[in-house]
């Protein structure tokens, strides 16, 4: 992370801010998208009827969600087709790791909290955001994986006495 | 018009806990514009649980707050590290940093904080007389011109998002689908709930809210902040001079009015005004070449036309019942969740909320311009907080928050589900707010479709022959033919600047 030059004009403010963005994922994540969007609106239809159509005086449970199920599949079918023109998503990148760790991290301490309270998995999840995923000194995340359990028990269990499970 | 309950609203703020909602609401705003990271929309989201635990008008006073405190605090990032902080500042950063390069950084905030301030408050002015008589308007709405209100403001902001229209659709789409999850509200028979117990009252709102904005984003700036930093420009003076005022005074009067009246249509918002008021003010300048060079009007127009659009942009929402952007969808789920159903009526039934959360404005924009002139030093001084810290911060308080919204560990699942869902949209470039949007209407929107159905006996062509409905029908095409009559337009200007 080093500091980069300055722009000199609005132009080349521009042309940085351009040179910023993640490379954009091509037409395939998009063909790929509208696929998956055109195929949950296939088994929404295959819901629908199953709840039951009804008519269009009478509405019936599947009427609504039928007509939304139908409007997905022509929305994807329609993505598959202006796949290279649709606008780009962004590529996956070395980084997105991180981002499945940091989910990982998320659900595990949802795994633990209704076992063990929050303060233990909150300190865990805190240090591997602050050392690992955050690239911080060995001094700082710990200091911020004890501190904040500590304040957040202060907030919401001494504080707001919410009933989130805790240890002490 | 009787200004007995708009007197009473001011009773209502200061009330000494509305007071200090009102000062966190703004503070947080003000952190969130200036902190990189976390819009208002997922700001708003994370602290979604904190509101269930106040009353009602405490909590929309305070999210409101975050809302229009985030517009302030937006143009310091846009100044100092010409990052432009929300959307809304973007055009800000040209001229912006080009005074910062000159050395007057200090003048470019001074003068976009009382830009903000006469556009907040100018606007807040013209919501007290204008919302009253649009509720009154929309008093003799029925099913059918609520159901076509309802696709009016999904389109709308589906339309003017930054990604493309079929993708901000496609998560349209998926919003109001997730909405029909659960029990449905005519028969009783379970929808798409594949047995699960905890789906059969459908999904909560504030998980989806809390997941799609607050996580989605946090995980997606795992990625984003390994990139370049940037190191702050020095600010002395934020005093603007007698010079700078009167130079820039013509530019705030006419972005408040552009912010104002562009705020009003949902989707429009600030992002628009702010881009329509620097547009206007370079246009008609006698010499436009200085705009991008340090203009101060290309600092104040923008300004406070994002400040003002931020305040109108409540309008549809507390007169209609549409929310008309993404953080206003959230603020509308709020209001649900303590059982107000925003819309026409909510001006006679509610008027301690209505007419207090307007009013508290007044005072959000005073505490906003005390936080941008004298202390806005503190406020540079966190830039410097580093994202790495804040991440960990800001996932305990949406992981413990999303449990407290019910005791459930579920809920908590279901956040880090839709994080999850989240982050890839953004990935793969769906935007995040038509889905939460569309999310929030869906029920009102089926409803009032069913409704609409039954009373015309299955004819659709009812939606056209009532003349308001009628009339919106019409507005409703017209929104989606100027697109395509833009999009024309466009390539056809472009192909006339190649030649």
């Amino acid at each position: 992370m080093t500091p980069e030059a300055e722009p000199e004009s609005v132009e080349e403010l521009v042309a940085q801010w351009e040179d910023e963005k993640s490379p954009a994922a091509g037409p395939v994540t998009n063909i790929a998208t509208g696929a998956l969007v055109a195929l949950l609106g296939v088994a929404g239809v295959i819901g629908s009827r199953s709840l039951g159509l009804g008519s269009a005086a009478q509405p019936g449970p599947g009427t609504w969600p039928l007509i939304i199920s139908i409007a997905l599949i022509v929305l994807g079918l329609l993505l598959v087709v202006r796949a290279r023109t649709a606008g780009f998503g962004e590529k996956f990148n070395v980084h997105s790791w991180g981002v499945l760790a940091g989910l990982a991290s998320m659900i595990a301490f949802t795994l633990l909290i209704g076992n063990i309270g929050f303060e233990i998995p909150a300190a865990l999840l805190a240090f591997f955001w602050l050392k690992v995923l955050g690239n911080e000194s060995w001094r700082a995340s710990l200091v911020g994986a004890v501190l904040m359990p500590v304040v957040f028990y202060l907030i919401f269990v001494t504080g707001l006495s919410t009933n989130i499970p805790h240890l002490f | 018009m009787d200004l007995a309950p708009v007197i009473d609203g001011f009773g209502v703020v200061l009330q000494p806990e509305n007071l200090l909602y009102c000062l966190i609401g703004v503070t947080v705003g003000m952190l969130v514009g200036v902190l990189p990271g976390l819009g208002p929309a997922a700001t708003v989201a994370i602290l979604l649980p904190i509101t269930l635990t106040v009353e009602p008008v405490t909590a929309i006073i305070m999210l409101a707050g975050i809302f229009y405190g985030a517009q302030y605090g937006g143009t310091i990032t846009s100044v100092l590290l010409r990052l432009p902080g929300e959307a809304s500042s973007v055009v800000t950063v040209f001229d912006g940093y080009a005074m910062a390069r000159q050395g007057r950084a200090g003048a470019a905030l001074g003068i976009a904080a009382i830009g903000s301030f006469v556009g907040g408050t100018l606007a807040i002015v013209g919501l007290t007389f204008f919302a009253p008589f649009v509720a009154s308007f929309a008093l003799d709405f029925g099913p059918p011109e609520y159901t076509v209100l309802a696709i009016l403001g999904i389109l709308l902001v589906a339309s003017v998002g930054s990604g493309t229209l079929v993708k901000a659709l496609i998560a349209a789409a998926i919003g109001l689908l997730l909405a029909t999850i659960g029990r449905d509200g005519f028969t009783g028979s379970e929808r798409f709930t594949f047995d699960v117990l905890q789906l059969s009252d459908g999904i909560d709102f504030v998980p989806i809210a809390m997941g799609v904005f607050g996580l989605g984003e946090i995980l997606y700036n795992l990625e984003e902040r390994h990139k370049a930093t940037k190191a702050p420009t020095k600010v002395t003076n934020v005093l603007p001079t007698r010079a700078d005022l009167k130079q820039s005074s013509g530019a705030i009067g006419r972005g408040s009015v552009i912010g104002f009246f562009l705020g009003i249509l949902p989707g429009g918002g600030a992002v628009l005004s702010s881009l329509a008021a620097y547009a206007y003010e370079k246009k008609r300048s006698a010499n436009p070449e200085r705009f991008g060079q340090g203009a101060i009007e290309g600092v104040a127009a923008p300004e406070s036309a994002n400040n003002a659009a931020a305040t109108s942009s409540f309008i549809p929402l507390l007169t209609l019942g549409i929310p008309a952007n993404a953080t206003i969808a959230v603020i509308y789920g709020a209001l649900l969740i303590q059982g107000v159903t925003p819309g026409p009526q909510l001006v006679d039934e509610h008027p301690d909320i209505f007419w207090g959360v307007v009013n508290s404005m007044y005072v959000g924009n005073i505490l906003l311009l005390i936080m941008s002139i004298p202390a806005i030093g503190l406020f540079v001084k966190i830039l410097q907080v580093r994202a790495a810290i804040l991440a960990p911060i800001t996932v305990l308080i949406t992981l413990i928050g999303a449990y407290t919204i019910a005791n459930s560990v579920f809920d908590i699942f279901l956040v880090c589900l839709f994080g999850a869902i989240g982050y890839l949209m953004k990935k793969v470039g769906l935007e995040p707010g038509p889905l939460v949007l569309a999310f929030v209407l869906g029920v009102l929107l089926e409803t009032a479709l069913r409704r609409s159905l039954i009373l015309f006996g299955g004819d659709p062509t009812g939606f056209v022959t009532r003349p308001i409905s009628g009339t919106l029908v019409a507005i409703l095409v017209a929104v989606i033919a100027f697109p395509v009559i833009a999009k024309l337009w466009k390539s056809k200007t472009r192909e006339k600047e190649l030649v």
